[in-house]
């Protein structure tokens, strides 16, 4: 019975994925939209061939980019969890300016950060971490505070310092949280990637997709989007696959 | 026999109100060696507030605790009390939740292990050692919770309600299992609870309390041979206890 739901939970948006692919490619080859405004998916899948190789080299410095980033989000995020945690007066004073600076729109600062940092890669970088660091934060933040106070107690009562209980309890207990920041900060991570790179830049695929769209190249355009999409994917899967290896317990929990 | 210095644990004249609400009113009860004491009272009446106080989570607003002659009014670090929740760690396995309080003391896992690993035989854990919590009944997780407590301090044990979360069969193995068990042990116990046969069945004394602000009513010496077995429930004698418990409460 459980196993028939899994089939049917992979299978089901898969059958339904593939209806809309060919509704698309159905109303482009009977020409209700035109070739040059919309590539079909069968356009699309020949466009690769076309920006091959030259697209690896920006495939890599968008990873590079998105990786450098995430990595440092995730660090900030981790000891600012921990600092506003332990200091409650920090956590009063900074947690009210972090979510408001959330609805400054990223887009809009981009172009400062190039006047600021340069065209380099730099500036790319740091719109990855804007954008990684506030799930990451909020996330670990929700799961250290979530633990519950009998097992705090209990710790205390036996006479535990702030460290072990940090280590014991605290920290373990918010990995399930942490881990569904990091899945959302991960997809994120290439999207910020791309909208720093879409600013200016020497490679990246941002880069690469602001020139096919001066030529009008809408399939290559449509292409890099679709690698774009897979490279997120990846990286969702493989937190995903981190947690199962560093969290067995979870793993085998969710099997019964 | 009356002198503090005999007894395992003393609480004189503690009192502790939160907000202006008073939850415990001038409450002195004691515990001696190898003694198994309950206290008796309805639900929400401060008894846990009175555990808090003894293992030093909470300081009273007046009155002392002694552990062996001792004050630890305040402190932490000598006795721990297990729950009616088994607050086990769902990411260890069993051995290393009940080897928490030994890494606590500052011992390295692999000793903690070690000596923990013998009392897995007594407690009836053997096999256990390698699973997860969440692997096992809640029965068993009593026991593993139960063993945790007593890693940290082997003459002292309070138990908060251990078995108010089981179903009523498993319950009444669980307090025959115990009964079994504290032979072995030679451990004071102090029991809180809300099920009077459960106290009558299990202790040497009870303390009965009143409804919030907690006051001892009555401290009642059970005399009911011991070792006990579950149909003393049925006996006369027991019956004519849990009458007169009904009547103060």
């Amino acid at each position: 019975m459980k196993r028939w739901a899994n089939i049917e939970d992979r299978v089901i948006p898969t059958i339904f994925f593939l209806i809309l692919i060919f509704i698309w490619e159905l109303i482009v080859r009977i020409g209700l939209v035109e070739r040059f405004i919309l590539p079909s998916p069968s356009d699309i899948l020949k466009a690769f061939p076309k920006i091959h190789p030259d697209i690896w080299k920006h495939i890599l410095t968008t990873i590079q980019e998105a990786s450098i980033g995430f990595v440092i989000a995730i660090i900030f995020a981790i000891a600012l969890a921990i600092i506003m945690d332990n200091v409650k007066l920090i956590k009063k004073a900074i947690y009210p300016l972090i979510i408001v600076s959330q609805t400054v729109p990223i887009i809009a600062l981009a172009p400062l950060f190039s006047i600021w940092f340069g065209l380099g890669i730099l500036p790319k970088v740091v719109v990855v971490i804007l954008v990684c660091f506030f799930p990451i934060l909020v996330s670990l933040i929700h799961g250290l505070e979530s633990v519950d106070r009998d097992l705090l107690n209990l710790l205390k009562s036996m006479g535990a310092s702030r460290f072990q209980i940090f280590k014991l309890v605290k920290f373990p207990a918010s990995l399930v949280s942490f881990f569904s920041g990091l899945r959302i900060a991960a997809t994120y991570s290439i999207m910020g990637a791309v909208i720093g790179e879409w600013l200016g830049g020497k490679s990246g695929l941002g880069v690469y997709m602001l020139r096919v769209k001066h030529s009008y190249a809408l399939d290559k355009f449509f292409a890099v989007i679709v690698i774009i999409v897979v490279l997120s994917m990846i990286l969702f899967k493989g937190i995903t696959a981190l947690q199962k290896i560093l969290m067995p317990w979870e793993h085998s929990q969710n099997k019964k | 026999m009356n002198s503090y210095q005999k007894n395992k644990i003393s609480i004189e004249g503690v009192t502790k109100s939160f907000e202006d609400l008073l939850i415990v009113d001038d409450v002195s009860i004691s515990l001696k060696e190898k003694e198994f004491v309950s206290i008796l009272g309805p639900s929400g009446s401060g008894k846990s507030t009175i555990f808090n106080i003894i293992s030093g989570l909470m300081k009273p607003d007046t009155g002392k605790v002694y552990i062996e002659g001792k004050e630890f009014t305040g402190k932490t670090g000598r006795v721990s009390y297990m729950y009616q929740k088994d607050l086990l760690l769902p990411w260890k396995k069993i051995i290393d939740n009940v080897s928490i309080p030994l890494v606590i003391k500052g011992e390295t896992m692999q000793d903690a292990r070690k000596k923990v690993k013998k009392y897995f035989e007594i407690f009836g854990l053997e096999g256990f050692e390698d699973k997860y919590p969440h692997q096992l009944s809640g029965g068993m997780r009593q026991r593993a919770s139960l063993l945790r407590t007593y890693m940290f301090s082997k003459d002292i044990i309070l138990l908060d309600e251990p078995f108010g979360g089981l179903d009523a069969i498993t319950k009444s193995k669980m307090q025959s299992w115990l009964l079994e068990i504290l032979d072995k042990l030679e451990a004071s116990i102090f029991f809180i609870t809300h099920d009077i046969e459960e106290a009558i069945y299990l202790s040497d004394r009870i303390y009965i309390l009143s409804d919030r602000p907690a006051v001892v009513k009555e401290e009642i010496k059970i005399n009911l041979p011991k070792p006990r077995h579950e149909d003393i429930v049925t006996t006369h004698e027991f019956n004519e206890i849990k009458k007169h418990i009904l009547n103060l409460l």
